[in-house]
């Protein structure tokens, strides 16, 4: 497959047409969708039409952006003027965002070109992409196993070569967990590097738009056109991104990584020994690797299934069926907000709302609430401790290789466990990075993860590019 | 009920005052702020609450906010959004973004005419909602509706809630404390307090006592007062039904009533069992807000005089009480540069503050040399009350110059001899009432100073007629 990085340079330099690109992509969506489901919408009319254009671009002496030409899939979560948005749940049936999120304006405005909306958990509510209301997506690298989630139709699209580039979102490891399972590279950002305008809310405080890719490179590429400053987010970074793709080759001679001993414990050997090889190729590298304790990590699962819940409750309370998608009449008003709700929601929704609206009820609201707060302060204490002696972290980013289909479903918190090693970072506001680095049994993908103080992606990237040059 | 019931108990009233800010555009997105438009055409994806969109806050709706805060002596403090979360159709995104534990105005006081002082508790900002119609059955109530049309024009626009110490003791002053405030939104530019618009709306909270107790009692919250006569209505009302219960030893509810205004009455809304859990947590989508020391002192310094300090300004140049029904009311219309500009020419302050409040209260301004012309010549006892209000009249009518128009309206003085003539004339034509009030029926003066009137074509000084009878009197 050609990288995002050579399509580009291509493309701009007149070399390859961004029509020859899309119709590639368009053929192995053609070839596998059917069986992989990574898409709750094809554009391929669009993507044909937005490729000519480029491609009249070009030929007119212009130069279409960093992205020209560049097929991307965008999660289902991100709006998309006049085109069905849907977050994979019957509830937003029929509506069509009247306005694109800032990071679409800015990869259409870089000159990508959008193949699909990608399935998803439903509002990103899952860690395997079943939780979908339009039926799962499956895994490339073997179909009766799961993409992972709630990204997955994002991760399985770039692993498939439907999309050279994807976007998703990252609320408790949605991006990077996929990416793991699915043998791909994925960022979550510093919780306001990108903009969230446009990118419908599961857990504000928590959600992160980022890029998936096939490499490191492509990784950065995406990253660096989406991140910045947007005064429409109130809590943007209110100054410009440095570029990651400029670092790539920077190397890691002298880094500190830690190791997090926590985040090895309970991980599948075959997993928890890629971390390893991973600590031993950057430590060739030049890097200074060791183990290090981030203890407060592990009360990182049970505050976080507290946070989210309790915004996403507050989040998801619009869709009553009053002013757009699903409604279900009623007798009366509240009448009318039950059946659309019953109706439009699947379980694990439901679920997560009433989780979320009992921990803020009154008379709850200090012991769980409040108390998730304050252990979400200790992490970012205990991460603050271990930064003061490293420059970045080590640690898995799935406790197990892609799991086949319906093998969680029936027991949520197993499910809430595939993502124990990514949820520190999203309670921390921190950026990290899924690396793939090998396989496991069955040829199944295993990535490991690097994680980096806010806002240093840069120092991020640099060993991720190095970890990657480690397998060529 | 008897009429002395009230009298009995003590009334204890806390408002809370709902203020839209005059801003351009509304507290979170870039939509006009207007009322009266069209239905649905000051909206865009973040008052409709659309999946994605997200608030930016409106860096002058918490200038004007500071402003409110400033204006009732409030302490402007770092402050935190919250969300109150409750389903209603006017509210897009199903929950309202205000302040909760940490508002930006944090105490502070508002002082009346009548030289009282109410407490404020606090002043925070918030968003309004949208604006529901409901349409055929139940009596503009959401229950028994055919359907509902909801205008969001009106979603998203900046409100400050003033919430005041349960201070007021009687209905009069509640109104006072109204009325004052819209003065003071009005003088620092943060709201145009149009009652009839909803631009200001009250909530009153209301509870009763024995007088000299110091423990509240259970309140009712009224709710729908939509003027401030309605406010004065509901209050005399509910202090007569809690009033009611409380003799016939049943126990006040604390509830949510709606006042009716056709019925002159409240109703039960919800008790506090109803109540919704509005689950507040801090709005994640915003940042705190914490005004710099910089931005504060420049709003401070642009603050106008308010109308309490300009009251006291205007009772020390006039001379009189501070609590002067007239000195409010010339505040109140604006005309105290007018009286103070007369008084500095030499009028009389007392004269000025009559005349202003009451001849004033309609129509143009009149000059304020020529303004403290007639009142010269009045007090110089070369007009008469009478035609000094009539030559004001023209002034504020026509314009001109005081003594041209006095002379040309034959308003010259009487001379005193003739005025006394008139009234011997007058006392001796009426012996039976010259009596009476020699008797000390004080009223009579007024018959002899009908007549005397009379007598000389109304060019007479009615307080000369009546000191030259009580000289009379002495004399006899």
């Amino acid at each position: 497959m050609t990288s995002a990085v050579d399509i580009a340079r291509d493309v701009r330099a007149g070399a390859r047409s961004a029509r020859d690109v899309v119709e590639t992509h368009l053929s192995a969506v053609a070839g596998r969708e059917a069986e992989l489901h990574a898409f709750n919408l094809v554009l391929a009319d669009e993507a044909r039409a937005g490729a000519d254009e480029i491609d009249r671009r070009v030929a007119a002496g212009e130069d279409p952006g960093p992205l020209a030409g560049v097929p991307v899939a965008l999660k289902d979560n991100l709006c998309t003027r006049g085109i069905p948005t849907t977050c994979s749940s019957r509830i937003l049936e029929g509506w069509r965002p009247p306005y694109d999120a800032t990071v679409v304006a800015r990869v259409r405005a870089a000159g990508a070109v959008v193949v699909g909306k990608t399935n998803m958990d439903e509002f990103a509510m899952g860690s395997s992409t079943e939780n979908s209301a339009f039926g799962p997506t499956r895994n490339p690298h073997d179909p009766s196993r799961v993409p992972g989630g709630s990204s997955g139709g994002s991760a399985a699209a770039v692993a498939a070569g439907f999309a050279s580039l994807a976007l998703g979102s990252d609320t408790g490891g949605s991006i990077r967990q996929p990416a793991a399972l699915c043998g791909v590279v994925g960022v979550k950002p510093t919780y306001g590097l990108v903009s969230r305008y446009g990118l419908v809310a599961f857990a504000s405080s928590l959600d992160q738009v980022g890029p998936f890719a096939g490499s490191v490179a492509d990784a950065a590429l995406l990253l660096d056109v989406i991140a910045g400053h947007d005064p429409a987010d109130s809590t943007s970074v209110p100054r410009p991104a440095p570029s990651c793709s400029a670092v790539l080759g920077d190397g890691v001679e002298g880094l500190r990584i830690g190791v997090v001993r926590e985040l090895l414990e309970g991980i599948d050997p075959e997993v928890a020994a890629r971390v390893s090889a991973a600590a031993a190729a950057l430590d060739a590298a030049g890097a200074k690797v060791e183990e290090v304790g981030v203890p407060a990590t592990t009360l990182a699962l049970s505050a976080y299934y507290v946070l989210a819940t309790a915004e996403a409750s507050s989040n998801l309370a619009r869709y009553d069926g009053a002013r757009y998608g699903l409604r279900v009449a009623g007798d009366d008003v509240t009448a009318m907000y039950g059946a659309t709700r019953a109706a439009g929601f699947g379980a694990e929704v439901k679920r997560r709302i009433m989780l979320g609206t009992y921990a803020l009820s009154a008379g709850y609201y200090d012991a769980y609430y409040g108390q998730a707060q304050r252990a979400r302060t200790l992490i970012i204490r205990a991460f603050d401790v271990a930064y003061a002696s490293y420059d970045l972290l080590l640690a898995p980013v799935t406790p197990t290789t892609a799991f086949p289909l319906g093998a969680k479903t029936a027991d949520p918190l197993t499910m809430y466990l595939s993502d124990v090693c990514t949820i520190p970072s999203n309670l921390a506001g921190h950026p990290a990075i899924s690396v793939p680095y090998g396989l496991g049994a069955g040829g199944l993908p295993i990535g490991v993860q690097i994680l980096a103080p806010a806002l240093a992606e840069t120092t991020m990237f640099r060993a991720a590019a190095a970890l990657e040059r480690s397998l060529a | 009920m008897t009429a002395t019931t009230a009298t009995e108990w003590e009334m204890v009233v806390g408002l809370e005052v709902h203020c839209e800010l005059a801003t351009a555009t509304k507290l979170f997105c870039a939509c006009r702020n207007a009322f009266g438009d069209e239905p649905n055409t000051n909206v865009c994806p973040v008052c409709l609450g659309l999946p994605g969109s997200l608030p930016v806050l409106n860096r002058h709706a918490v200038e004007l906010a500071m402003r409110v805060g400033l204006a009732l002596h409030s302490s402007v403090e770092p402050s935190l959004f919250h969300r109150k979360n409750y389903f209603y159709p006017d509210m897009p995104k199903d929950y309202q973004v205000s302040q909760y534990d940490e508002p930006l105005n944090v105490g502070g006081w508002l002082d009346l005419p009548d030289g009282s002082r109410v407490g404020v508790t606090r002043a925070h900002m918030e968003e309004d909602t949208g604006k529901t119609t409901h349409v055929g059955g139940g009596g503009g109530r959401i229950h028994g509706a055919d359907h509902s049309l909801v205008d969001y024009n009106r979603a998203g626009v900046p409100l400050v809630e003033i919430v005041s110490e349960p201070d007021i003791r009687s209905s009069e002053q509640a109104k006072a404390y109204v009325n004052e405030l819209r003065a003071i939104l009005v003088a620092i530019g943060a709201s145009d307090a149009r009652m009839e618009e909803g631009s200001l709306r009250i909530d009153a909270n209301v509870s009763l006592r024995r007088p000299g107790a110091e423990a509240f009692g259970t309140r009712a919250e009224i709710k729908n007062l939509n003027s401030v006569r309605s406010l004065g209505r509901a209050l005399e009302y509910e202090v007569r039904r809690q009033a009611g219960r409380l003799e016939a030893g049943e126990p006040v509810v604390q509830e949510t009533r709606h006042w009716n205004e056709d019925e002159g009455r409240t109703s039960s809304m919800r008790s506090k069992e109803e109540a919704y859990d509005y689950r507040y947590f801090p709005e994640p989508d915003l940042v705190p807000l914490a005004p710099s020391d910089e931005w504060l002192a420049g709003v401070r310094a642009a603050l106008p005089v308010l109308p309490a300090d300009r009251r006291v300004a205007l009772a020390a140049a006039a001379g009189v009480a501070g609590t002067d029904p007239a000195v409010a009311t010339v505040v109140h219309l604006g005309l105290d540069d007018l009286v103070l500009a007369a008084v500095a020419a030499g009028a009389g302050g007392r004269l000025a503050l009559n005349r202003a409040a009451n001849e004033l209260a309609h129509g143009a301004v009149p000059d304020a040399a020529a303004f403290a012309g007639v009142l010269r010549m009045e007090g110089d006892g070369r007009l008469t009350a009478t035609q000094a209000k009539a030559v004001l009249a023209e002034l504020v009518a026509s314009g001109g110059d005081p003594e041209a128009i006095a002379k040309a309206k034959g308003f010259e003085a009487l001379d005193g001899g003739v005025v006394a003539a008139a009234v011997d004339a007058a006392i001796a034509a009426a012996p039976e009432e010259w009596a009476r009030f020699v008797a000390g029926e004080a009223k009579v003066a007024g018959f002899f100073v009908g007549k005397v009137m009379a007598a000389t074509a109304g060019k007479a000084d009615g307080k000369a007629v009546t000191a030259l009878l009580r000289e009379r009197m002495a004399d006899r």
